[in-house]
């Protein structure tokens, strides 16, 4: 999609969306659904880094943790408390997957944030794909222990009329269906624009000569920015996971 | 200069499809101020309200990526 366009004839052809290209890893040629890519690559990082702190991290079970044992338990114990809270002790029944997706996104977040290394979750393709299935999780949760009776989650019984009841009805049926966009394109979003607006200010400093100095220290600032926009994004989407999962436990209103 | 109305009103309605980010701008400030303000008046009670702030930038947050996608599509998808 983007980065096909000429670069306008400038001195720097520093395009910001060249860096989301997916390429790859081995020769040039078309990107089959099999090809082993740089995205490929970078969501096998991941997974090979959340493996290194939570399974070789912790495979001492020290009584008096290691740096790396303990950094599992902190994030361990965080996700808990996070599910807990949000989605009810039942809820706690799904903790696993919320802990799969919110290690997954984090650590994809963070690895991205290495100079030259892809970020997988700045793709709609990706996030789209953790979304719908939350999305079709949740939703077969609440028939699975409702029934019918789930649809109740679209019915405002405590609006004073029937006509507003309606209306509420339709609201509430658009925004859950709003769901996985919004939730998918939210994590997606932030991430690009992030990568983008860095690679718009090293543009900058390549251009300034003498004076780039400004735009990097700006880029020392906004990576901070990015840093915690990374894990805030990671945060965000498993809280959302856990409303919509509480949703789905406690349909009604 | 080059190109024509199509491409000119797609680089036009992208521009203007970014206002709506001013509003989710609004919005999530609204949402981080009043929390501040009601936190320094019982920060006792203000610990347990993280995760409920942060669900409340979220939804905020999600109209104004709904605009920013809408620029995005029409700057690289139509």
């Amino acid at each position: 999609m983007a980065g096909d366009g000429d670069h306008g004839g400038s001195a720097f052809n520093i395009h910001p969306m060249d860096q989301f290209r997916v390429e790859p890893l081995f020769g040039t040629g078309e990107v089959h659904w099999y090809t082993i890519t740089n995205a490929t690559l970078w969501m096998f990082l991941t997974v090979a880094a959340i493996t290194l702190l939570m399974v070789v991290g912790t495979r001492g079970r020290a009584l008096i943790p290691s740096r790396a044992q303990s950094a599992a338990e902190v994030v361990y114990g965080f996700v808990h408390k996070m599910v807990e809270d949000v989605a009810g002790r039942e809820g706690a029944k799904y903790f696993p997957y919320i802990m799969t997706l919110f290690l997954f996104i984090l650590f994809s977040n963070v690895l991205a944030l290495l100079p030259t290394s892809f970020s997988t979750t700045s793709h709609i393709a990706v996030t789209g794909v953790l979304a719908v299935a939350v999305f079709v999780t949740v939703t077969a949760i609440g028939f699975i222990k409702h029934g019918p009776s789930f649809l109740k989650l679209f019915w405002v019984s405590s609006a004073p009329t029937v006509a507003l009841r309606i209306i509420l009805a339709v609201i509430e049926v658009i925004s859950y269906f709003v769901r996985p966009v919004s939730h998918s394109i939210r994590l997606a979003g932030n991430l690009m624009a992030g990568h983008a607006v860095l690679k718009v200010f090293a543009g900058f400093a390549g251009a300034l000569g003498l004076f780039s100095i400004i735009p990097i220290l700006a880029i020392a600032g906004m990576y901070g920015l990015e840093v915690l926009v990374a894990c805030i994004q990671a945060y965000v989407f498993a809280i959302l996971t856990c409303v919509y999962l509480n949703d789905a436990l406690h349909p009604g209103h | 200069m080059e190109g024509n109305i199509a491409e000119m009103g797609q680089f036009i309605g992208a521009g203007l499809a970014c206002i709506g980010m001013g509003g989710a701008g609004i919005g999530v400030g609204h949402v981080a101020g009043n929390f501040l303000s009601g936190a320094l008046r019982n920060p006792s009670a203000a610990g347990d309200q993280t995760a409920t702030l942060f669900i409340g930038i979220a939804f905020a947050e999600a109209l104004g990526i709904f605009s920013f996608l809408v620029a995005l599509l029409l700057m690289f998808a139509v």
